[in-house]
């Protein structure tokens, strides 16, 4: 999926930390977001229905995938289109890139998508000529500052309108002064001719409907209905799972996904495309094909425990109420897809709990991701099994595997835990001043170094209770 | 009622104190408490860092412990939601020990919870005269619910001027062994979670549980900032003797 980041996560996260404007950008959107979310919450008066029944929805579709599949296959071949499978990243990018060369394609334009991240199609279709084109504004943003998302519904949410209208006045060739109307006029311009001059749209997928063969796209900015009307040829690529089974599901999806993601009821666009234009039709593309994406995804669906994961109808709330997220952003997560959801998906899409294993550790376990979700994924429970599962692969650092050993040793029992406590309180004495271990110590200095550490009582609670119940 | 302490390894070594005026306030409501000698620590180190084979060794002192308990009471949320929430799990596969880590999940509770759902009581007619802000536990507040609670503890408190914390919600950091393991995040974190602190005028920082008030007192400490950082029941139990 993603290529692999050569620091490892907590350097990564140190090297974020160091970035005031990029936290700061960061604290004030997700502040923002979590307050709308809650709001347009509260308007619903049976959130927690809702939630119910998205996850409901979600959860048959996902223990159903096949069939639905195939449903959606037929049903996307009889509206006119063709279907694509694709096992792994390399395989989508063969297919779309052939697709692209197939009709000539020069120019491409994107509207938002998260899997074509994934796969890393837009290198793949420039190495063989094409020139591509983001249209949501802020996948042009980072396009021009050649940069990944860092969050996935507000991908440029690291960066300030300060830093927007620098990379815009580059393009421009004059000053383009950073308040919003100045901004968008800008981008519109640019973006409008795209549009009119690209061969082929290729698009992301947020639910596929498997009894009618559509494809359905929330947005806020128009360019997925742009992308997907005016190439003749339209590429929709999608995770294997994103899928509801009926136009009916469409109304619990959709009534949650807006609210949790940004706060609001409807997205200013929702376009559901049915295949391409018929013959007594007017408008729509001529060729339409729908591109789905494995990539790891079976093997998350084979596995029990973490299925559950398949369910993320990607609303990036998880990112807005972690703590972690809020302080390091989304690249230090060096992964495709960050935040809560990514530090689960990541090491089980690839496989990998030796390198990806560390994120998982991203987590206070706090529990703040789960219970924002709007379909009910138990966030903090699958990060800390993925924990476990890295520890019992063996995956573990010496040193920390001999703590824990000698921890288990001295604390399974009173006498030995007894003995431990007293040892500590009498080791540390040279060292405590006014009840604290104040100075950076060496093995104590990931904690010092910050904080001040109390000191052990001189007599623990066993021993006072113990006086207590003997002088009665 | 007859109950047992469950005082988790931080509350017996740091803070004996708290697991005193805890003692005293649930004596006062006729509580009849024991201690049962054979536990150690709930294993959340370990079972958090993904080390359950440890943790499942040193959980099963608490299994021993409590087995004839008819509730236990602790000064921390995060150790009782390692109990309810993940004990039934890690014993797994030890029928005998996993049918005891039910039985113990069921019976458990954090201390202010146990105050005012199982005793009923809501005011313990203290009186604490100073201004206090509150830290929400992560734990405490999503795996049992403890923030009402404290609440209406609180709120029945004479004197006490209440001052709201920003984000109050918002985990300090403390995370187990993610306070160590990433030590740099956590301290941003705990730098905020003071921030916030500090912008109160609190004179006084009340939680649930006392790990994450190890963590935020020690920044707080290290920062010279002159904020008293209280467990619920040490506050309580002051406010009574005055």
């Amino acid at each position: 999926m993603s290529n692999r980041p050569s620091m490892h996560f907590r350097d990564r996260a140190v090297k974020a930390l160091k970035d005031d404007q990029m936290r700061q950008a960061v604290r004030k959107a997700v502040d923002r977001l979590s307050s709308n979310k809650d709001k347009a919450a509260q308007e619903l008066p049976n959130w927690e229905e809702w939630r119910e029944q998205a996850y409901r929805i979600r959860k048959h579709t996902v223990e159903n995938l096949d069939y639905y599949l195939s449903k959606l296959t037929e049903n996307v071949r009889k509206a006119g289109g063709q279907v694509h499978f694709a096992q792994t990243a390399e395989d989508a990018r063969t297919i779309i890139s052939g697709l692209c060369e197939h009709y000539e394609a020069k120019q491409v334009v994107k509207s938002k998508s998260m899997v074509t991240e994934e796969i890393h199609l837009n290198p793949a279709l420039e190495k063989v000529g094409i020139k591509v084109m983001e249209t949501d504004l802020a996948e042009y943003i980072l396009q021009l500052a050649g940069e990944t998302p860092s969050h996935i519904i507000v991908p440029a949410i690291h960066k300030n309108r300060q830093q927007i209208a620098e990379l815009f006045s580059k393009v421009a060739g004059e000053e383009i002064k950073s308040d919003t109307p100045s901004l968008t006029a800008f981008a519109r311009k640019i973006l409008r001719s795209s549009f009119m001059t690209a061969d082929v749209g290729i698009t992301g997928c947020n639910f596929a409907i498997a009894e009618t063969g559509s494809v359905t796209l929330v947005t806020n900015e128009g360019n997925g209905r742009l992308t997907t009307s005016l190439p003749k040829v339209v590429i929709t690529v999608m995770g294997m799972e994103r899928m509801v089974p009926t136009f009916e599901d469409l109304e619990a999806v959709l009534s949650v996904l807006p609210r949790n993601a940004t706060g609001q009821k409807l997205t200013s666009y929702i376009s559901v495309l049915n295949g391409p234009r018929r013959d007594a039709e007017t408008d729509g593309c001529e060729k339409f094909h729908l591109v789905i994406v494995d990539n790891g995804r079976s093997h998350i669906l084979a596995d029990e425990e973490y299925r559950q994961a398949l369910h993320c109808i990607r609303c990036g709330a998880c990112f807005n109420v972690c703590p972690v997220y809020r302080q390091i952003g989304g690249h230090a997560y060096g992964s495709v897809y960050g935040g809560p959801i990514g530090s689960v998906i990541t090491p089980l899409l690839e496989n990998d709990l030796a390198f990806w294993g560390e994120l998982p550790y991203a987590s206070t376990l706090c529990g703040a991701c789960g219970g924002v979700c709007p379909v009910k994924i138990p966030l903090h429970d699958l990060l800390l099994k993925l924990r476990q599962r890295r520890i019992d692969a063996g995956h573990t650092h010496v040193f920390e595997k001999f703590a824990f050993g000698m921890w288990r040793r001295f604390f399974k029992m009173p006498s030995t835990y007894k003995f431990a406590m007293k040892a500590a309180s009498i080791g540390q004495k040279p060292l405590v001043t006014n009840g604290y271990i104040q100075a950076q110590l060496p093995l104590l200095a990931n904690w010092t170094n910050s904080r001040y550490l109390p000191a052990a009582a001189d007599r623990t609670f066993r021993d006072i209770w113990e006086k207590r119940k003997n002088s009665r | 009622m007859k109950a047992s302490i469950f005082i988790t390894c931080i509350c017996d070594s740091f803070y004996p104190h708290v697991g005193e005026a805890m003692v005293r306030i649930l004596e006062k409501q006729g509580v009849q408490l024991d201690f049962p000698p054979e536990q150690t620590c709930c294993g959340q180190p370990a079972l958090n860092s993904g080390y359950w084979e440890d943790a499942r060794e040193v959980g099963e002192s608490l299994l021993k412990a409590f087995k004839n308990s008819e509730y236990v009471v602790a000064p921390a949320g995060s150790c009782v939601v390692a109990i309810k929430e993940h004990y039934p799990r890690m014993f797994a596969g030890h029928p005998e020990y996993q049918r005891q880590a039910q039985e113990l999940a069921g019976k458990v509770y954090e201390f202010s919870e146990f105050l005012v759902k199982v005793l009923k009581v809501e005011d313990l007619g203290a009186r604490f005269p100073q201004r206090v802000t509150y830290h929400s536990s992560c734990h405490s507040r999503r795996f049992i619910g403890v923030d009402p609670h404290v609440r209406v503890l609180l709120s029945n408190v004479r004197d006490l001027e209440y001052v709201p914390l920003t984000h109050e919600e918002a985990c300090c950091g403390f995370g187990g062994t993610f306070a160590v393991k990433q030590p740099e995040i956590s301290e941003a974190m705990v730098d905020e979670k003071v921030r916030n602190i500090l912008e109160t005028k609190a004179q006084v920082l009340v939680g649930t549980d006392l790990s994450c008030l190890m963590n935020i007192d020690g920044r707080l400490k290290k920062q010279k900032a002159d904020v008293r950082v209280m467990h619920i029941a040490q506050l309580l139990d002051e406010g009574m003797k005055t």
